[in-house]
């Protein structure tokens, strides 16, 4: 459980680094929502055979966290933090889809291979997507850029509190089990009934304080409506980031940028 | 005589496990004073402070804020929760913003402040609480006694005209617990009313200018600090004596009365002032 704790305070730190100042960090939320959204539409949507074809997009993510000023290793490591997720979505590929659809010299590559690294670099680029907009705008901000954007207000809130909810619940479990091991005695596991216990006492526990928290939130003035602190408008800059990654998202999921870039090469060096 | 900034008119509160923690109840809070809330765990000190704040609603009685009742729509709630301050008393279930700085902003967002002033209020509330170095510091990344001193700093900047603490003290290093008392004394300079629930018999004999004391969920007694806490029905029900009371009650049966002129010491200090005074007038009257 600690190893869980640390990785939620990482991603409060995640949240902190939205406090940063630079050109992407003062754009309005919106555009960074809006162009990560179709960032995300034009990589889904790509054929589950298709790999050359999503390479072209890594330049969203390494473009931002270079403007953005984040440290790159530390999205990086947010990202394989989610990598047995995706292999073990994928890793049913190679073993069901055995057809053979490339040949490399005399090693024959199957379909589910293929597709299998086709899921890795989809879901690498979203998440990683998704990270660098929360890191460069806030998790507040981005609520209220999807409530701005058409989202119910009742869903924005949700998805914050679910957002706050899982500090919450990650920091009374730290809480919990530590109590647990140093009343233990060394011994590793109590056995499924102590864990039982644990696991029902941690969800009173939370709600219990989640209870709390939304009093001294209600105490503060809180009417259901979160206020980002950074105020801003769309303009001229925003719209500029929007038009100009959108053309180039869209140019290529239609046109195969690396494929291109190969016969271009091959064309002048036959 | 003025109306009181707060009152409570046979108020009963009933929590939903069956748990009666307040039963008719009255009470009032003076403008302008710093009353202190005493009485024994559970004997309803953090449940009357939730309903002054409307948090909760009382199924019987009245709460009045300046002398008006209190209404529990949207508008009638964020009036009343920028009148009055609540300070809550564990400081993990106040914080939950990523850092400092943007969890003191909360309140003054809310109450839908220009963003200058905004910041003016949260960099005040910072340096009056002392936390302008852990600003932007991870809220899980503080002390105890730092989280606390946040909790209040993201009420401060928003400014009541009452503010509320449930045991402020509690946590809080000697150093700092004397720099809020300091603060404190600058709020209620400022005209703030101060109302704090505590352990802490001599902190409320040496503070408090009025004392409301709680009895399982009854009014035991309200009235003068001076004058309350010194009854005996008072120590019997809270266990204990404020010191400097005692030793004014031990002093006056063995002949010294520290209480002649009117002068009221209320922390060894002022007792000692107050013996030494007496002892001059006896060598040369
Ligand atoms: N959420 C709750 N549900 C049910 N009963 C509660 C709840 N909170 C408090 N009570 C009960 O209400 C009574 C008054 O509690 P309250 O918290 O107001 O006491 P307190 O004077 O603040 O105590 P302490 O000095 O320990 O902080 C207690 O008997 C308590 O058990
Ligand atoms: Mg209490």
């Amino acid at each position: 459980m600690a190893s869980i704790h640390n990785a939620v305070l990482d991603l409060k730190r995640l949240d902190l680094l939205a406090n940063g100042n630079s050109s992407i960090h003062r754009l309005d939320a919106r555009a960074k929502v809006l162009v990560t959204l179709i960032f995300t539409i034009c990589v889904v949507s790509n054929d589950r055979y298709e790999l050359t074809a999503l390479f072209p997009f890594f330049i969203f993510p390494v473009a931002m966290i270079s403007l953005a000023n984040l440290p790159p290793l530390f999205i990086m490591k947010k990202i394989a933090l989610l990598c047995p997720f995706v292999v073990a979505v994928g890793i049913f590929n190679p073993v069901f889809d055995r057809v053979i659809i490339l040949q490399l010299g005399s090693i024959g590559i199957s379909g589910g291979w293929i597709s299998f690294a086709s899921i890795m670099a989809r879901s690498t680029l979203t998440v990683g997507a998704a990270f660098i907009l929360v890191a460069s705008t806030g998790f507040t901000a981005v609520c209220q850029a999807l409530e701005g954007l058409g989202m119910p207000k009742v869903f924005a809130v949700q998805l914050l509190f679910l957002y706050r909810y899982i500090f919450v619940l990650t920091e009374e479990s730290g809480r919990a089990s530590r109590a647990r091991e140093l009343r233990s005695c060394g011994k590793k596991g109590q056995g499924i009934h102590s864990f039982g216990s644990l696991v029902g006492h941690l969800l009173l526990r939370t709600w219990q304080r989640a209870e709390r928290i939304h009093m001294a939130m209600l105490a503060r003035g809180f009417t259901g409506a979160f206020h980002a602190s950074r105020q801003s408008r769309f303009g001229i800059p925003e719209i500029r980031f929007v038009l100009a990654w959108s053309a180039l998202f869209i140019f290529l999921r239609f046109q195969n940028a690396s494929q291109l870039l190969g016969s271009l090469v091959t064309g002048l060096f036959p | 005589m003025t109306t009181p900034v707060l009152e409570l008119h046979e108020v009963s509160f009933t929590y939903p496990g069956g748990v009666t923690a307040l039963d008719g109840f009255s009470a009032g809070i003076t403008r302008g004073r710093r009353t202190a809330v005493l009485g024994r765990n559970g004997s309803g000190k953090t449940t009357l402070f939730s309903l002054l704040n409307g948090l909760k609603r009382p199924q019987k009685g009245v709460i009045k804020l300046n002398g008006e009742p209190l209404r529990y729509d949207r508008q009638g709630l964020l009036k009343l929760r920028q009148a009055v301050g609540m300070v809550f008393q564990d400081p993990d279930s106040q914080l939950f913003s990523a850092c400092i700085y943007e969890d003191i902003s909360f309140g003054p967002l809310n109450l839908g402040l220009p963003e200058a002033e905004i910041r003016n209020r949260v960099d005040k509330a910072l340096t009056q609480m002392k936390l302008t170095d852990v600003a932007n510091r991870p809220t899980h990344a503080l002390s105890f006694g730092q989280k606390k001193r946040a909790c209040i700093a993201g009420v401060l900047a928003m400014q009541p005209h009452v503010l509320i603490l449930d045991e402020p003290f509690a946590g809080l290093d000697p150093v700092m617990a004397k720099e809020f008392m300091v603060v404190l004394d600058q709020l209620h300079q400022d005209g703030t009313s101060l109302i704090i629930a505590t352990h802490d018999l001599d902190l409320a004999y040496a503070w408090a200018d009025d004392v409301i004391i709680l009895q399982d969920g009854h009014l035991l007694t309200q009235g003068k600090a001076s004058e309350q806490l010194v009854l005996p029905s008072v120590h019997n029900e809270l266990g204990a004596a404020p010191l400097v009371a005692e030793l004014g009650r031990v002093l006056a049966l063995t002949g010294t009365d520290v209480y002649g002129n009117g002068y009221h010491p209320r922390t060894g200090t002022e007792l000692v002032q107050a013996l030494i005074h007496q002892s001059r007038q006896e060598i040369d009257p």
